[in-house]
């Protein structure tokens, strides 16, 4: 039976032919839905874990123990969770473990273009790179098979293109596996000096014997045409060489780390012309150069930005260079916070105390686009906390009480518990402002700690914040609604100007997890002075008339927040 | 082999108009690609999904890139405009004339283009209507989606029945007779 799969629905879909029983993960565009599929398989214990390293923990753990598993992220989350990656290449695994990364090209949804092939080379783990939603249920299936033969976690690296593009697959049945036996084996599980200058050996040599191996693989392949020009490639890009160069011989690499020598040689020799066409890094072209086989590709395609069919067929095959794909010279359409989203009510004030912001990853940097201009800095998660506290060390507690962290309930649990206790423990005078709207909500809407629910939606410990912080020894913790703009106002005003560390939380629930939006507001042209204090929240649902303001009804969802900074009364729900 | 563009605004329903045509594909036993846009562009951003489907050559990239797409189905006036260089020379764009403004011309920042249509209508073919209006008749403007694809039905080899299955699979049960009959009433349009 063929099905129509998202590149993710496949992932999911393929451990769970490969029997995979336990999966940990935490959302991060364009990799959320792996895991938020493989919660529909009840065969497959699955959670959202507080961040990427704790993911590849557990999985790890489950591994070892004897089960196959898998952990899922996003490029970034591979950094934080590299510390346990890097150190599993060397203790290797038992049963297999399959760390799934998605890459962003082109930064659609994403802070770098961080290719993640670097860092399995640094690791010394395969990768394995699918090009097809077929391709990522099979790929998965040879990763768990690679990953026990050769004992080593396997990274599974997609592109968003991959990830969200849905392409027909054979679906299959799902192989049981029994637990692998469990037995403890010291010199390769704990990670001492002595027992790991072993291991290393051991890393050396599994490379190798893959590298030898992988001319076999049957995930690598060529594809012979006209021997002129032949192409090595993988991933997305493979699928728009296939369109744009339809003459050219191709090798399509399905490991795309170690590198077939053998393979790559064999195929050099045998065309006149050899491009490399990657996404990303030349990570390909870089090691084939080393070799010493005459190759080009990244002087042509550059390595910022996202690879096309057109640009490709322009660069390679002297066909005229596309125009720009969206029509020039029209205005932007950024995204927004969404009407009703609390973010907006704590943005305004923030703006209106002319505060220094140290924000963090979540829909809350949008809070920096006009017109709220919001934020000072964003980096990664959790690093508002630790911006902030570095601030106040290099300027003065002056300075720290014109700044504030701001963070998110789903990002305070992944990444700022330790920044919040270095603030305490180092005595740091400022204000950590905790943006809690019950869920993870730029990923879609995944449940976490603080909202006491797990990924099935069902009820479970919920972190008590307050308490945390209290034990954590803050001196002040607050709980505020940001639509109640002026008690916001106070509370920061008094916070800030605390000779010590705090805690606000402002706490609404996202709009969109809302389930019954309220009724559209409109505006009363008799009272409305035109003043434009409703247009300072940056609301979609507000646009300026000629004589006033009007409120459109199917995007507005009657959240109140322009209602209370309204000064005249102007704006109501109909009567 | 058809290529479409699906532009809009991220909450505007334009994924749901792309699971349809893809589902209603492989109904049909043709070879289909859907890119998807996810994450942040969704929030009221600018969004754009890619279907491809084919029964006569094979397919490999998931993206409708210029100057290739036979429909571009817009959702927004300012996105169709944005849309443009997506058209085919004989392609067609069906509009959704609705007008949803930026936050850069809320800000007052830049002024939206008043004549987001006639730059169109100068470049392609265009077929334009009112499909929130027609939805909301039908029950919800929400179903403005659906409408568009009974507009975009007349354009494809496949019969009203095939479209009422694929619309059945792909939404929830109790909202399909809104939808069957938005649909119908795009078709009729």
């Amino acid at each position: 039976m063929k099905k129509l799969l998202l590149g993710n629905e496949a992932i999911a879909r393929g451990a769970y032919e490969a029997g995979v029983t336990v999966s940990s993960a935490y959302p991060g565009t364009p990799s959320t839905e792996i895991n938020e599929n493989i919660a529909n398989y009840p065969e497959i214990y699955s959670e959202w874990a507080p961040n990427e390293k704790v993911a590849v923990e557990v999985a790890l753990g489950a591994a070892v123990s004897g089960a196959r598993s898998m952990a899922c992220m996003k490029h970034v989350g591979l950094n934080v969770s590299a510390d346990p990656f890097f150190t599993a290449s060397y203790t290797g695994v038992n049963a297999g473990l399959v760390i799934v990364v998605a890459d962003d090209p082109g930064m659609h949804s994403s802070q770098d273009e961080q290719d993640t092939r670097m860092l399995a080379r640094s690791a010394h783990a395969p990768c394995l790179e699918p090009s097809s939603s077929q391709e990522c249920k099979d790929f998965m299936k040879i990763a768990y098979e690679i990953s026990e033969e050769y004992d080593t976690p396997v990274i599974a690296r997609i592109t968003t293109r991959i990830a969200h593009a849905r392409t027909l697959v054979e679906i299959g049945e799902r192989e049981e596996r029994p637990l692998r036996e469990y037995k403890r084996d010291i010199k390769k599980f704990v990670s001492m000096p002595a027992n790991m200058i072993g291991r290393h050996v051991y890393v050396e040599e599994r490379e190798n014997k893959l590298q030898e191996a992988a001319s076999e693989l049957s995930i690598n392949r060529i594809e012979w045409a006209d021997k002129k020009v032949g192409v090595i490639t993988s991933g997305a890009a493979y699928n728009y060489v296939k369109e744009a160069m339809p003459t050219a011989s191709v090798l399509k690499l399905g490991l795309v780390y170690p590198l077939s020598r053998k393979l790559i040689e064999d195929f050099a020799k045998e065309v006149e012309t050899l491009y490399i066409i990657e996404d990303m890094e030349p990570f390909f072209e870089d090691t084939i150069k080393a070799w010493g086989i005459p190759c080009s590709g990244k002087d042509r395609t550059g390595v910022q930005g996202e690879l096309f069919a057109r640009k490709i067929a322009s660069r390679f095959e002297g066909a005229e260079e596309a125009g720009p794909m969206n029509t020039p010279g029209i205005p932007n359409r950024p995204p927004v916070l969404c009407p009703g989203c609390p973010h907006r009510g704590l943005y305004y004030v923030l703006g209106k105390l002319k505060l220094t912001v140290c924000s963090d990853i979540g829909c809350y940097t949008l809070g920096a686009l006009p017109p709220l201009s919001g934020v000072d800095t964003c980096v990664c998660m959790g690093a508002s906390i630790g911006m902030a506290h570095g601030m106040e060390k290099a300027r003065g507690k002056e300075q720290a009480k014109k700044t504030v962290a701001v963070l998110g309930d789903s990002t305070f649990c992944h990444s700022g518990l330790t920044g919040l206790l270095n603030m305490a423990y180092n005595r740091s005078v400022g204000t950590v402002i905790i943006a809690d709207n019950s869920i993870t909500g730029m990923t879609g809407h995944q449940n976490n700690p603080a909202n006491g629910l797990d990924i099935h939606g069902e009820p479970t410990t919920q972190l008590d914040i307050i308490k945390l912080c209290e034990a954590m020894g803050v001196a002040s913790v607050r709980v505020v609604d940001p639509f109640n703009v002026k008690e916001l106002e106070q509370v920061l005003r008094e916070e800030t100007e605390r000779d010590g560390l705090s805690v606000v939380i402002s706490q609404r629930p996202c709009a969109l997890i809302v389930k019954q939006p309220g009724i559209p507001f409109i505006s009363d042209p008799d009272k409305c002075r035109n003043c434009g204090m409703c247009m300072k929240i940056g609301c979609p649902a507000i646009r300026k008339t000629e004589t006033g303001v009007a409120i459109d009804p199917t995007q507005c969802v009657g959240c109140g927040l322009c209602q209370n900074l309204c000064p005249f009364g102007a704006l109501h729900t109909e009567e | 082999m058809y290529n479409i563009v699906i532009v809009g605004v991220g909450g505007q329903g334009t994924l749901l108009a792309s699971k349809i045509l893809g589902q209603l594909a492989m109904n049909n036993g043709y070879e289909v690609r859907v890119s998807e846009v996810h994450g942040m562009s969704q929030r009221g951003g600018s969004v754009v999904t890619y279907v491809r489907m084919s029964n006569d050559q094979p397919l490999y990239s998931s993206i409708v890139e210029q100057e290739q797409a036979d429909i571009v189905l817009a959702f927004e006036n300012l996105e169709a405009l944005r849309a443009l260089p997506y058209i085919k020379k004989d392609g067609t764009m069906v509009i959704n004339t609705q007008e949803i403004l930026p936050m850069p011309v809320i800000t007052g920042a830049v002024k939206y283009p008043e004549d987001c249509l006639e730059r169109v209508r100068e470049s392609c073919k265009t077929i334009e209507i009112d499909a929130v209006d027609i939805a909301h008749e039908c029950g919800t403007y929400r179903a403005a989606n659906v409408v568009l694809m009974g507009v975009v039905a007349k354009m494809l080899p496949f019969s009203v029945d095939e479209w009422h299955k694929a619309i059945e699979q792909c939404v929830k049960p109790k909202f399909l007779s809104i939808n069957i009959n938005a649909f119908d009433r795009g078709y009729a349009y």
